[in-house]
């Protein structure tokens, strides 16, 4: 059986479907409501779970008495730590390529020492969820109050509570870059600008909870897990390790899941003790977060202060960056994927899109007592893209030169690849002389810059905001592998000929709404040369699909694409070779063409693709004897060029600042954005805009508020802040393709850049807008206050 | 204890009769004791529409109605509403659109968009996305709901201009 | 997020309302919309142990005009405010308002009754309720009474209404041809509870000038507040477009901060508001027809 090498994979013939805006099929079950998430699954038996949490930030539990409790109408039982320790092993959310990275062993119940608000202590089982909420009333628990660390910026001090005082002290991870000559290039530059930037700790608020149905058999200790996530190979494998369970014993599926973020993607202690319980109880038990315990207990991320510098010339010439970050965390890094990869990224990516060959900087994530923090959409990017674009405009202005002209003066050029960045990152090939091009005419740049003019002669103050970015997509295992992470850097796509002349694939990467099903139809459908109605994708069942890594960093359509496509071209040959045997004819002139075996050169139909797998299927009898026609065709694909695929784009923010109020109106915004070839602009495009959207979120509304105690005090909808439709600006987007020659599919990841540029875009807007006043906001979300106490028209100083 | 109460209503199009806690929302019955899952649960205090249904044919957050107090009354799902054709227009310009990605919102989100229609043709696009703003949507960027929006308000005024029936 | 238990009656008559009262005490709530009362049930910060519902009492849905008032029965719901052709001829503002309510699908159930027994500062209708000088009309066993608005919100969620008694309607004096009226409130994202709103009600003099004006806020403190202090100065200064910004400086209320704004911010917006609406309002009476 041939199989084609690297440089001879081909997308197809004719792309019918590949670049073609077309509508998903699996949303047909959504719109009419039948969609089926975790929740909606019932099982004969289920029991329902609900933790107690707890309600200060740092403490040890001093008496707990189940007894009013268990004795609750429903109560199947209340449980702590000691009843689950010898079903499920604790953990330590290290990876060996973090160095110095530490954090304590977690449990999935806590062992009486609370370290956050909302962490899982003790859980009540009960027939149902009203009736376990009804219990949770009667626990009697009582505990003492440690000193609570809550302020980052104090958590290093040395007289500093400890959280965990067998660590020694609240840094879980530091990590340092220095290339170049940092300190002489400032101490002889023309000009150095320096600010401080801040990023309010915010949250994924996905519109399905997080949700596990947990199913031990006990009969054959096999536990089955329908889990609303991202990963499901990755959390098969932690069940089966954690519960010493054989991995074949463990299968993980997910159905439909209502939005993940990135916030699914990550271990919780509450999915295992729910799992746990499970075995236990030898019966389903169901986990379905409420949203006020979501609030407290999801993972949060973007808690970060940076402080950063730029040197440049007089003439405009960017000659270094240099940053410090801090990051306060929770009081355990989240597993497995570590709470310390944000801050990383924040390092890596820094000054991402500019020509320097000197960088500093100093990562320091530090344990607090608030709810974990770990990847969220973007991961490092807002808040690197921010700094380097905030600071970058500081320059620019400081220089008197326009932001969009200083930025084409400096950006790495579209000639110049592959080269390595100033952080260490390697580039393939970014187009942002072509995307800052592009922008400028796509937001017609000039005209724009005219109204404002006009407009400011009349007190109306708007602000364009620019920011380039770069954001890393299709990883390879630098990522998580090399770390001793048993997450999959590789995906696999399965391609099966059915009976009645289908086509079925299997894919390991999954689908949470942005269209990873739809896109696999559409390169099997043209790899394959067959109308795309006729091919069914499944996805999300560790039983089912190939091993692999499932969606995160932005890899669905990059790495389980080219997967799909390779199975695909695969399982094409073997069709291929399979027709000519039948026919006696050379495979040399044929080729599939609209579900069917035709000559390549007179057209002439041969057999359809029904026929020819009833042949293989029912009619092995009238084959020739030495030939096993083989209708399927399983391939891997791993990214293993670079550690990452980067990609670039750039957004542009108009906005108008009420300078009486502090009100910012978002009055438009553009995104040109380069990730590859894109299998489907429709798909591609609002899931930019959804990233953008989550990206304002951040820049403008979205912060977990806690008080000095670390209790959260804004843990609503009501409370907390998510953008809306009404305060959205309309979102145009475009496209330039630079494919990336690491897959023949050349496909890239486009599913955060949104997030990555949109707080940039929009705090320089503000900050453009206020420029007549001399005045600057650098703390997100800027809130009208904040712009008020810029301008000087309130006084600083609130709690 | 609180007794249970016995109630009578209409859902999609079905008469019920069964009996239930006074505590128990609306969401909760339809989904738990109907096995009706199109009516979601995305807050549970009336704020991200994810629970949108129609009582009495308007739109409602199910999370803030006590099955109890719907009693008597005709509640309808995004199935019930879709299986009578009554959304269609609007689910195909969903779908052309893209106006969907994980699917939680939806419910909400056709429901309220199809209220809109019905009793605000005339709505500007900035009046769309106000009166759209009671549904949360963490995928899409809205624009897309917005367009869909707009798609199926043109079309009906278009086919009204024409004298056709809408 | 699953409410605790209660029991639950759905009274057939305000008689029965009473009773259940009598009976329960503190530990009875009265349902009316349930668009406040449930979320705070789902939350477990309210544990009553009856609900009594007042949702089929069709005696409270009345809207119509009787006598120089327009009368709301406390059922009537924001959502039948906002389309009602008889509350936009009699009393615009509302009107004007309504749609800024929360959302529609709220509205759709939520009532005015409820709004007002609830006392929220930060709601709409009991700053406009005391802007327009409106009457609780409530009623309990020993009878209906009138409770003017500026006596009826006497603190954070506290009324003057007595145990037993319930809001049966509002009462609302009828648009005149020299009524004024504007309205602005302040929020990040449409629907949400105000930063701060101001709502200005008052007549036109024979000069064309504002008089017998009520200031009165929302959002700022634990009720609606009353600019007094503007209000006098308006009766003796004439409100021009020139003029008006020195009003806003004679601001007398203290707002206190929320979670996302200090005093001082709420105090600056406040002032910022009242400006701008009082140039509003000076500009509709310089041009009387563009009112």
């Amino acid at each position: 059986m041939l199989t084609p090498t690297k440089s001879e994979q081909r997308i197809a013939d004719e792309l019918r479907y590949i670049g073609a805006p077309v509508p998903r099929p699996n949303a047909l079950r959504l719109l009419q409501g039948r969609g089926v998430y975790v929740d909606d699954i019932v099982l004969p038996r289920m029991a329902h779970v609900v933790y107690w949490r707890s309600p200060i930030a740092h403490g040890r539990i001093t008496s707990f008495d189940a007894s009013f409790a268990t004795m609750m109408p429903g109560v199947i039982g209340v449980f702590g730590a000691e009843d689950i320790a010898d079903i499920c092993t604790p953990w330590v959310g290290t990876l060996a390529h973090l160095p110095g990275m530490k954090s304590p062993p977690q449990y999935p119940l806590a062992r009486g020492h609370l370290c956050w608000q909302g962490e899982p202590v003790f859980a009540v089982v009960a027939e149902t969820r009203h009736q376990a909420e009804d219990a949770l009333a009667y626990l009697r628990i009582e505990w003492d109050e440690l000193p609570v660390v809550a302020n980052m910026e104090r958590a290093l001090d040395p007289d500093s509570p400890l959280i965990h005082p067998e660590l020694g002290d609240n840094l879980c991870l530091t990590r340092t870059i220095d290339n170049g000559a940092v300190d002489a290039t400032f101490a002889s530059a023309d000009v150095v600008v320096e600010e401080s930037y801040r990023f309010g700790r915010h949250t994924g608020v996905t519109m399905e909870t997080r949700s596990v149905l947990a199913d031990f058999n006990a009969a054959d200790h096999t536990l089955t897990v329908y889990h609303s996530h991202q990963a499901p190979h990755m959390m098969q494998d932690l069940y089966s390790r954690h519960l010493n369970l054989p991995e074949t014993s463990v299968r993980v599926i997910c159905k439909d899941v209502g939005g993940s973020f990135g916030i699914k993607v990550h271990s919780y202690p509450d999915d295992f003790a729910t799992v746990a319980l499970s075995k236990l109880l030898k019966r389903p038990i169901k986990f379905v977060a409420d949203r006020l315990e979501s609030f407290t207990s999801d993972v949060h991320a973007r808690d970060h202060l940076v402080k950063a510098r730029l040197a440049a010339t007089k003439d405009g010439h960017i000659l270094a960056f240099e940053i410090d970050d801090l990051t306060g965390v929770g009081p355990y890094s989240v597993y497995p994927r570590t709470s310390g990869i944000e801050g990383n990224q924040v390092l890596n990516i820094t000054g991402g899109p500019y020509q320097h060959a000197n960088y500093r900087a100093r990562l320091r994530v530090v344990f607090q007592n608030k709810p974990p923090m770990s990847q969220y959409r973007g991961v490092g990017h807002p808040i690197a893209c921010a700094v380097t674009e905030g600071i970058v405009d500081l320059a620019a202005s400081k220089l008197g030169i326009d932001p969009l002209a200083f930025r084409k003066m400096n950006v790495m050029h579209d000639d110049t690849y592959p080269r390595t960045g100033a952080s260490g990152i390697k580039l393939e090939g970014l187009s942002h002389d072509a995307c800052l091009a592009r922008i400028e005419r796509l937001a017609d740049y000039d005209g724009l810059r005219d109204e404002q003019r006009r407009l400011r002669e009349d007190g109306v103050f708007r602000g364009i905001g620019i920011a380039a970015m770069v954001e890393l997509t299709n990883p390879g295992p630098a990522f998580y592998g090399i770390g001793g992470a048993r997450i999959a850097a590789q995906d696999g796509a399965t391609v099966r000929l059915d009976a009645g002349g289908g086509i079925t694939v299997m894919v390991s990467v999954g689908e949470q709404g942005q269209g990873s099903e739809t896109i696999f139809a559409q390169i099997a459908a043209d790899a394959l040369s067959i109308p795309i109605e006729r091919v069914r994708v499944i996805t999300g069942d560790t039983s089912v699909t190939p091993y692999g890594g499932g969606t995160w960093a932005s890899r669905g359509a990059g790495i389980g694409g080219e997967a799909v496509l390779q199975a695909s071209n695969a399982l094409g040959m073997q069709l291929i070779e399979f027709a000519s045997a039948v026919h006696e004819r050379s495979s040399e002139g044929l080729k599939l063409f609209n579900g069917q075996v035709m000559d390549a050169e007179s057209g002439a139909f041969l057999i359809d693709l029904k026929d020819l797998a009833s042949k293989a299927y029912f009619r092995p009898d009238t084959l020739p004897r030495d030939f096993q026609p083989e209708l399927s065709a399983t391939r891997h694909f791993s990214q293993r060029d670079y550690p990452f695929v980067f990609t670039n784009g750039v957004h542009v923010s108009y906005v108008e600042v009420d300078v009486d109020t502090g009100m910012v109106k978002l009055l438009k915004h553009w995104v040109v954005e380069d990730c590859g070839r894109v299998i489907n602009p429709m798909l591609v495009d609002e899931q930019i805009r959804g990233a953008v959207v989550q990206g304002i979120g951040g820049v403008l509304f979205e912060e977990c508020l806690y008080d000095e105690a670390g209790l959260l005090r804004n843990g609503s909808m009501a409370d907390y802040l998510v953008p809306m439709a009404s305060e959205m600006p309309d979102i145009e987007i475009a496209h330039v393709e630079t494919r990336t020659k690491t897959s023949a599919l050349g496909a890239k990841g486009a599913g955060e850049a949104g997030s990555a540029g949109a707080p940039a875009a929009v705090m320089n807007a503000i900050n453009d807008a206020l420029a007549p006043f001399h005045a600057r906001v650098t703390s997100q979300p800027i809130t009208p206050e904040k712009i008020l106490v810029a301008l000087g028209k309130v006084t600083p100083g609130r709690a | 204890m609180a007794e249970r109460q016995s109630i009578r209503l209409v859902v999609n199009g079905k008469s019920v009769t069964t009996t239930v806690e006074p505590r128990m929302h609306l969401i909760d019955f339809l989904r738990d004791e109907l096995q009706i899952k199109g009516a979601r649960v995305g807050c549970e205090h009336g704020v991200c529409g994810a629970c949108t249904v129609r009582l009495n044919g308007q739109m409602v957050r199910g999370c803030l109605v006590l099955a109890v107090g719907a009693a008597n009354c005709t509640v309808e799902t995004l199935e019930g509403a879709s299986d009578r054709g009554d959304l269609a227009a609007l689910q195909a310009a969903f779908h052309a659109r893209n106006a969907l990605q994980c699917g939680f919102c939806t419910a909400g989100m056709l429901l309220a968009a199809a209220e809109l229609i019905a009793t605000r043709p005339d709505s500007s696009r900035e009046e769309i996305r106000e009166f759209m703003s009671g549904n949360y949507c963490r995928c899409t960027g809205y624009q897309a709901i917005v367009d869909a929006i707009e798609d199926v308000l043109s079309a009906r005024s278009a086919s009204v201009a024409g004298g056709q029936k809408c | 997020m699953k409410a605790p238990e209660f029991d639950y009656v759905r009274a057939r008559s305000l008689e029965e309302v009473f009773a259940l009262l009598d009976e329960y005490g503190d530990e009875a709530r009265i349902l009316a919309g349930g668009q406040t009362l449930l979320a705070t049930m789902n939350m477990r910060l309210s544990e009553p142990q009856i609900l009594v519902d007042i949702g089929g009492l069709s005696a409270l849905k009345q809207l119509s005009v009787v006598g120089d008032v327009l009368r709301i029965g406390a059922m009537v719901t924001h959502a039948e405010i906002e389309d009602s052709t008889v509350v936009r001829e009699h009393a615009p503002l509302l009107s004007e308002v309504a749609p800024l309510v929360a959302h529609r699908a709220i509205r759709n159930l939520g009532t005015f009754g409820g709004s007002i027994a609830f006392a929220d500062p930060a709601a709409e209708w009991p700053c406009i309720l005391v802007a327009m000088k409106g009457v609780v009309i409530a009623q309990g066993v020993e009878g209906q009474r009138g409770i003017p608005a500026d006596e009826f919100f006497i603190d954070l969620y506290t009324t003057a209404l007595r145990p037993g008694e319930i809001i049966v309607a509002l009462d609302l004096p009828l648009k005149g041809p020299k009524s004024i009226y504007a309205f602005d409130e302040l929020t990040r994202r449409h629907g949400d509870y105000a930063i701060v709103g101001a709502a200005i009600t008052g007549g036109v003099s024979e000069e064309g000038f504002l008089k017998d004006a009520r200031i009165v806020f929302l959002g700022t403190g634990n009720k609606p507040d009353r600019a007094h202090a503007v209000e006098q100065q308006l009766e003796t200064t004439p409100l021009t477009r020139a003029t008006a910004a020195t009003f806003a400086r004679a601001l007398d209320i203290s707002p206190g901060g929320d979670l996302y704004n200090s005093a001082e911010t709420k105090l600056h917006l406040a002032r910022v508001t009242l400006e701008r609406l009082l140039s509003k309002l000076a500009q509709t009476l310089e041009v009387p027809e563009h009112g």
